[in-house]
């Protein structure tokens, strides 16, 4: 359990109140606190560093920790400083802000760490410093998309865990998105890659020129003419797979619009289309022209392979979070072929028999020249032309060369965001394990606590003493709260094994235990002994309510006549109902000690819940063991209260 | 000593209200600053000695450094403490209960009244606190269906392996057979 929340058990515990309306069974006592935390509070100031500051300086920003009288809180009277169990190191910085009035960042720290101290001490961040804010914004940010992306993995990562009761529609889609779910989607994910391939590859294959058999005169053929059966089989059966699949993630999407519009579903139509189209128009030869350049569209298909592919999908996403760089880029470069290429235009225009006709044509010219190629079908006579060609050459190299390390950065970084998602979904599966492992460690803990008997009444010292020890005061009290809700609720806590067992015994009727218990609270007003829980001894609990000397039947009475509070005497007869019929109350030593208990508990440092408490600070300890001796001396006695007749 | 201050600080709330401008965004903490009063004003205030305030706000601090809890917080807080059922319910309701002023956020002054009430209080304070927390839209009054959804709430938290094994209609018993010991009037 996280020791931060130590600090508040004592308050949890304190709402405890709360159920006493509720509880069929007396609530137990509290445990009692090991005597004599003494205070030890180290005297000193920033965890053991002491820093030494006018008042005035921090006075000059009193909307803060240090400038306002929130600092008092933190006043150690004996001492006469101001202790704070905070980094030193950071709290450098703090200081310095006083003293200058700029905030600057350190650079080797963790940022997130700066901004907790800062948020403990009342700065805002918006008061770093100019010099350091660039870099403290930049930190952040990374910082925040890396969380971001964790939050984004583990909810992406629910895949594995479906939801029960899902339907054919999302187990569907939840096959095609992850294919890693279930063998069948695995075995269609590799079928369907296998006939993207296949009919890439006979795409290819068919404009190969095959040797026909010997025929005069011998004529070279491509494949596709010789075998074109083959071929169209072929490319039906792929066709027909690729509908087939595209109509299945069309039932299966959740958002058939949204699905509709995506680059993957566009590709998938692209590539299946040219093949209807072609089946529904009549062989001719009008058509037949466009027919076939409609074929080429069917090389589409080789995207479809990005759905297999993690990289591609990266490369896409490259170019399309680089699309102002790439607009850059293409818009700086015709800016330049324009220009070459009429300045080349000119210089040659004078020579005869030039390749320079017209501007266009120069074109080509100075793209092949601007990007280092030089087919050399082209060449510049004149000299001016050679001296143009040659500075189009050398910008050529300059302008492609700038925008292209910002694409490629780009790149990287959606890259290695891609690697750490797939580490950080290793990862995610420890992590949940050792929650789980946490979580169950505390319920064993309790039940364990329980199995040795370590609620019995103290009437056993000698066997408690023993099996208590080695519990500290947080697990003490977190096992008493525990206690309270059982008694509240008249269940208890147990484990799989018991309560699978008690699962089989319940059909066979079960129910007598809490049958008896609500019998024995039927039997009117003052009756007393619970049945199906054992009745406690001390139950502290109830002494909150009843705790002031005052409580007596004269109280009671007062309460009943005050208007308005309809109910309010429920919750103190409610707890008295169990309670043996005494008259006498002695009760405030108990009341104080179970303060104690609480105002103790709030010190101990958030790392170490576990470990003894040597030391706690001054103010929780002196008062607690003030209050505890006086205490001593009153015999612990059975629980007293008030004979309720008058309800 | 030192402990007697001059000036005593109102409650300062400094509340940066999150801006549309991405840049600011960026910089943004939601700071919700919260300075809690004097400690002589609390001390007053309260039955808690200054030593006792002093403890408590340094724990509170650690917890929360702006000074304020908010409910998920708070659900986070019990589901630790309650590991095996589901304190989400209850946690709300005990929230409400605390914020008495209905801001949606607990001071430390709110944390320390009820404190205050709980540990320290008269018993009709007390009486009246817990009233308070049953009666979910302060009205004043606690019908069934109220009890039924605290009782609930308190089921939850102990899970699913009880022992005796927990039925659908427990906490509905339980309610029954409460109001028939305490409606007096039988409305």
């Amino acid at each position: 359990m996280a020791a931060g929340v130590a600090t508040w058990l004592p308050f949890a515990r304190a709402a405890a109140v709360g159920w006493l309306p509720l509880a069929q069974q007396p609530l137990p006592p509290a445990p009692g606190v090991k005597a004599s935390r003494g205070d030890e509070v180290l005297v000193v100031n920033v965890s053991g560093r002491r820093f030494e500051t006018w008042k005035n300086t921090l006075d000059r920003y009193p909307d803060t920790l240090l400038g306002s009288s929130e600092k008092e809180f933190f006043y150690d009277a004996d001492s006469g400083e101001y202790f704070f169990d905070r980094d030193p190191d950071m709290f450098r910085h703090v200081l310095n802000f006083y003293r200058t009035g700029r905030l600057h960042c350190p650079r080797q720290e963790c940022i997130q760490a700066f901004d907790e101290e800062l948020a403990f001490y009342g700065l805002v961040p918006e008061l770093v410093g100019d010099c350091c804010l660039e870099e403290y914004r930049d930190r952040k940010k990374e910082n925040a998309e890396r969380l971001a992306e964790d939050e984004e993995a583990e909810q992406a990562g629910d895949g594995p865990a479906l939801p029960a009761g899902s339907s054919l529609r999302q187990r569907l889609w939840r096959a095609f998105e992850n294919p890693h779910t279930s063998t069948a989607a695995l075995v269609f994910y590799y079928v369907t890659g296998f006939f993207i391939a296949v009919s890439v590859i006979a795409n290819v294959v068919e404009t190969i020129p095959c040797r026909g058999p010997a025929r005069r005169p011998p004529r070279e053929q491509p494949c596709g003419d010789r075998f074109p059966l083959a071929f169209f089989c072929m490319d039906t059966a792929c066709v027909l797979i690729f509908t087939g699949e595209y109509l299945l993630r069309l039932f299966a999407a959740p958002s058939r619009c949204r699905f509709l519009r995506s680059v993957m579903s566009l590709i998938d139509v692209v590539a299946i289309l040219p093949y209807y189209i072609g089946l529904f128009v009549p062989k001719n030869e009008d058509v037949s022209g466009a027919f076939v350049t409609l074929r080429v569209f069917r090389v589409f298909r080789i995207f479809k392979f990005s759905r297999h592919s993690q990289g591609l999908r990266i490369l896409g996403y490259t170019l399309k979070s680089c699309a102002s760089e790439l607009g850059f880029l293409l818009f700086s470069l015709t800016m330049a072929i324009i220009i070459f290429a009429t300045v080349m235009f000119y210089a040659e225009k004078g020579t005869n028999k030039t390749n320079f006709t017209s501007i266009p044509a120069a074109f080509w010219y100075t793209i092949v020249t601007m990007t280092t190629l030089g087919y050399g079908d082209m060449v510049p006579s004149t000299i001016a032309g050679k001296i143009f060609g040659s500075i189009c050459s050398l910008s050529g190299v300059l302008v492609i060369a700038l925008p292209v390390p910002v694409i490629v950065s780009n790149f990287s970084r959606i890259y290695h965001q891609n690697q750490r998602a797939d580490k950080r979904r290793a990862q995610q599966k420890v992590r949940l394990a050792r929650i789980r492992l946490a979580k169950s460690g505390t319920t064993n803990a309790f039940l364990q606590y329980k199995q040795n008997g370590g609620l019995e009444d103290s009437s056993s010292g000698e066997e408690q003493a023993l099996c208590v020890r080695n519990r500290s005061a947080f697990e003490q009290q977190h096992h008493h709260l525990l206690h309270c809700l059982e008694k509240t609720t008249c269940h208890e806590f147990t484990d799989e094994l018991t309560f699978s067992e008690a699962l089989g015994a319940v059909s066979l009727g079960g129910r007598t235990s809490r049958s008896t218990s609500v019998s024995s609270q039927a039997v009117g007003p003052g009756s007393l002994l619970s049945s199906c829980c054992p009745r406690r001894a001390k139950r502290r609990a109830i002494r909150l309510a009843n705790s002031t000397a005052s409580v007596s039947r004269g109280s009671m009475q007062e309460l009943d006549t005050l208007a308005g509070l309809r109910r309010s005497p429920a919750p103190q007869s409610r707890s008295s109902l169990n309670a043996k019929p005494h008259d006498s109350l002695d009760l405030n030593c108990d009341s104080r000690d179970f303060v104690a208990a609480i105002i103790s508990i709030p010190t101990p440092p958030a790392n170490t819940p576990d470990e003894s408490q040597p030391s706690s600070p001054g103010g929780g300890g002196g008062a607690s063991s003030n209050l505890r001796n006086s205490s001593l001396g009153t015999p612990c006695l059975l629980p007293e209260t008030v004979k309720i007749s008058s309800l | 000593m030192g402990a007697v201050m001059g000036t005593f600080s109102s409650l300062q709330t400094k509340q940066r209200r999150p801006s549309k401008d991405k840049i600011e965004d960026e910089l943004e903490m939601t700071m919700v600053c919260h300075r809690p009063e004097g400690l002589e004003q609390l001390e007053a205030q309260t039955n808690f000695t200054k030593r006792e305030l002093q403890v408590l706000y340094r724990g509170f601090k650690n917890e929360c450094p702006s000074g304020v809890v908010n409910e998920e917080t708070f659900k986070q807080i019990y589901a630790q403490f309650f590991p095996h059922g589901d304190a989400s319910m209850y946690a709300h309701y005990l929230f409400h209960a605390f914020d008495i002023t209905q801001t949606g956020s607990v001071k430390f002054e709110d944390f320390v009244t009820a404190l205050s009430i709980l540990l320290r209080g008269t018993v009709h304070e007390k009486l009246r606190w817990t009233f308070n927390l049953y009666d979910i839209n302060k009205d004043g009054y606690i019908n069934k269906e109220e009890m039924m959804d605290i009782v609930k709430a308190i089921y939850d938290m102990m899970g699913k392996y009880t022992y005796p094994v927990l039925k659908e209609d427990t906490p509905r018993q339980h309610v029954d057979v409460f109001f028939q010991k305490m409606d007096k009037n039988k409305d």
